[in-house]
């Protein structure tokens, strides 16, 4: 997958799949070359997150997470609260989303449900990891039918539906913890992650420099710890972000079912109640903002993945700018023959326009 | 979530290309496929020393040998039988023993339900007949519960009168089948189509799909649904808000029922086309531009083919095997949003059974849901499967 030609453009992004030796020499530049600091070390680990979608991804994500840690003292009102003077009331400075149909505040809510949202799906989505890693990186590092069982124990639960299977843990429960909720996310999320993990430390196991340490003697734990995770920490880092995508997903629909108890307050505990008390289609500030939080939140998370993606995969991102810079210069980013001769080819493609059959017989 | 990071990592389609194509590719193609069976040679053992010493593979750069035609890929199938029958005893057995490792009770919920209604005495009789009874070992029970299963008998469902669960099940799967099922593949189709084409077009005016395309990815299943029903439903008045059919309509073979069927599925069904098509667009698109990048691509337009054929039948044929696994294995998660699409729109099928059966404490309807909905995916991953090796003619041995 790696494409160094396709790199000359933009040199601050490193090449290819996980290569932070090398993206800490381009985005570090040549001062920091010699020793290896803290600094530049963290600023390499982190490169995968310094593109303009992974940027916007992360401070939507840390403004939901500022919310979620002082949601005490940004909402205006006990989210449970309830205030029969003022039902159902529309949007207004004293209610900025409204209230319920006993009063309650919206807005108030929603800040202590991103609070619900979030802890239960950072639990999960951790819990989900550390078992993709484990079962990945062992399944792609061991040979044979110890390996193949693995890969066949996480395809089992990549193919089982996960939410019916949630639904039925979590409803044989009165009322289950929340623990035992992310504990059920996490358990029927994890699959993906070891999947791609297994994939790539596979590639990774018969790269030279893992034969080399494995030649000098390193002792297996060095080999997995120091050679191999920072090579996989980009497919680490996209499987959480997908994996908090799901989970937050999941939780959000089944407090929306009713299946987890109400008392734990969450975003789809408000939808939950919206439908309940057929606010529906009447009171949209009631069920509009909670839907609009998930899918922003989701947005954030996939915007964090897209720039992993790109990163990972250079070609995602430069395949649109030079197809953009090719229009400039009036070529078609798709007339192969034209990127051999642009000198030439910037004439020819602006005589002949966009026909396309015109091109391809000449 | 699956469609989009499948295509970051993996094998992915390293040199793939339509074998049956014209003499000019042969050359490019020849030798990742030559060399695919020996590089795989140490690792998988004695199927592969048989290939590697086939004349047909080894030193020639032929692209149409002839004993491609009709080789069975036995090893292919073997491994996804094998798959299919683990993760179906896996099912099973994960089935069994869920209520029994929880603190619920179905017995008990049972009579508590019919509180007043049932001596306590009965509490022994509906053990057995639940197949919970404790005074047998859990082996035993477990034996029982798949000679049951093998008899076709999912037990007795609680919360629809004690009637059989199997019966149940047989009343909801059409209504469930035929809408998450049209609905899933014509969104997979056009997200497909619409991805390539977008790839195709990359830095146009087209990639504007892209945002919005995720945007609807991330959205919940069931607010999208709720939203729909809330301005095209009850706003517009454009379709009925919920139901299969109206009370009053008698179900039958006639023009009436079937357009009122239609109607009624067209808003549910449009739900889940928008909710989940953006998925397979970004899939597609991000394969498509990995591909187009490929020699293959370059040499064929250099020939001076059609830009239109280079399109389908070199880079979307190939962009399109990676999307077909991570169908097969984004469909659990599918299956998962559309059951809650039901609940919403009150839709007869599977998922509102299993929300009613979920308010009802009905175990063994809910262990009856989960299994069928396993086995449909299970089926629809075989489908999967077949499309794979029609579409890739060198079926080698994949992940799963």
């Amino acid at each position: 997958m790696n494409a160094p030609a396709e790199n000359t453009s933009t040199l601050v992004q490193p090449v290819g799949a996980g290569t932070p030796e090398t993206a800490s020499v381009l985005t570090a530049g040549l001062s920091t070359v010699k020793k290896k600091t803290f600094g530049s070390q963290l600023r390499a680990s982190l490169a995968m997150f310094s593109n303009p979608k992974s940027a916007t991804g992360l401070i939507i994500f840390g403004i939901f997470l500022l919310v979620a840690i002082f949601a005490p003292w940004i909402a205006p009102y006990d989210p449970t609260a309830q205030n029969l003077s003022a039902t159902l009331q529309p949007p207004s400075f004293q209610h900025l989303l409204g209230t319920t149909h006993i009063g309650e505040d919206v807005f108030s809510q929603i800040v202590y449900g991103t609070r619900g949202v979030l802890v239960v799906g950072l639990i999960a989505t951790i819990m989900a990891t550390v078992m993709a890693i484990v079962v990945g990186v062992t399944a792609g590092y061991l040979r044979g039918w110890k390996s193949e069982s693995l890969s066949a124990l996480s395809n089992v639960f990549l193919v089982l539906p996960a939410l019916p299977l949630m639904i039925i843990i979590a409803s044989q429960f009165q009322d289950p913890p929340l623990i035992l909720i992310a504990a059920v996310l996490g358990l029927t999320g994890w699959a993906w992650g070891a999947r791609v993990l297994r994939a790539q430390t596979m590639s990774l196991r018969n790269r030279d420099f893992v034969q080399a340490a494995r030649a000098n003697g390193e002792p297996l734990h060095r080999i997995i710890l120091v050679e191999m995770l920072p090579n996989l920490m980009a497919i680490i880092a996209s499987s959480f972000v997908g994996t908090m995508t799901a989970a937050v997903l999941g939780l959000t629909t089944l407090a929306f079912i009713g299946v987890i108890p109400v008392s734990n307050l969450n975003w789809g505990t408000i939808l939950f109640w919206a439908q309940q008390n057929n606010a529906f289609p009447d009171y949209w500030w009631w069920y509009v903002p909670a839907g609009l939080c998930i899918a922003l939140l989701g947005v954030a998370l996939a915007l964090i993945n897209f720039g992993i993606d790109e990163y990972v995969n250079p070609r995602l991102r430069s395949a649109g700018e030079r197809a953009r810079a090719m229009k400039k210069k009036g070529m078609d980013p798709n007339a192969a023959v034209t990127q051999v001769r642009p000198d030439l080819a910037a004439g020819a493609g602006v005589r002949s326009g966009r026909s396309k059959s015109e091109r391809s017989t000449a | 979530m699956s469609a989009d990071t499948s295509t970051t990592v993996g094998p992915g389609p390293d040199s793939r290309n339509p074998e049956n194509e014209a003499v000019g590719v042969q050359a490019a193609v020849a030798p990742g496929l030559g060399a695919a069976p020996i590089v795989a040679a140490p690792v998988s053992g004695a199927q592969s020393d048989a290939v590697q010493f086939d004349p047909t593979l080894v030193g020639t750069t032929a692209t149409k040998a002839e004993r491609g035609g009709s080789r069975v890929p036995w090893r292919f199938i073997g491994g996804r039988v094998l798959f299919y029958a683990f993760t179906a005893f896996a099912a099973i057995s994960i089935n069994f023993f869920i209520p029994r490792m929880m603190k619920g009770d179905a017995v008990q919920a049972y009579m508590a339900q019919s509180r007043g209604l049932l001596q306590p005495s009965a509490e022994k009789a509906l053990r057995i007949q639940f197949g919970l009874d404790n005074s047998t070992s859990l082996w035993q029970q477990y034996w029982h519960y798949w000679g049951m299963l093998l008899h076709g008998d999912l037990g007795i469902s609680i919360s629809s009168g004690m009637a059989p669960v199997s019966e149940v099940i047989g009343a909801a799967l059409p209504w469930t089948l035929s809408l998450v099922g049209i609905a899933t593949i014509i969104s997979f189709v056009v997200g497909t189509i619409v991805g390539a084409v977008v790839g195709w077009r990359r830095g146009g005016r087209l990639d504007f799909l892209v945002p919005v395309t995720t945007f609807l990815g991330t959205v919940p299943y069931f607010w999208l649904g709720l939203i729909f029903i809330a301005v095209f439903a009850s706003l517009l008045g454009w379709f009925p808000a919920g139901h299969a059919y109206e009370l009053g309509v008698t179900p039958g073979f006639n023009l009436d029922f079937i357009s009122e069927v239609i109607s009624h599925a067209a808003l549910p069904a449009l739900t889940i086309v928008i909710a989940s098509v953006g998925g397979w667009v970004l899939g597609m698109r991000n394969m498509m531009l990995t591909v187009l990048d490929e020699d293959y691509i370059t040499v064929a337009q250099a020939k001076g083919m059609p830009d239109r054929r280079v399109l389908w039948r070199y880079a979307a044929r190939n962009a399109v095997l990676p999307q077909i696994q991570s169908f097969a294995l984004a469909l659990g998660f599918i299956v998962g949003g559309t059951l809650v699409m039901e609940m919403v729109f009150s839709y007869p099928g599977i998922g509102l059974l299993l929300l009613n059966a979920t308010n009802a404490k009905d175990y063994a309807l809910m262990q009856g849901i989960f299994l069928v909905l396993v086995l449909a995916v299970l089926v629809a991953n075989i489908l999967a499967d077949i499309a794979y090796a029609i579409l890739d003619p060198r079926v080698r041995e994949t992940e799963a």
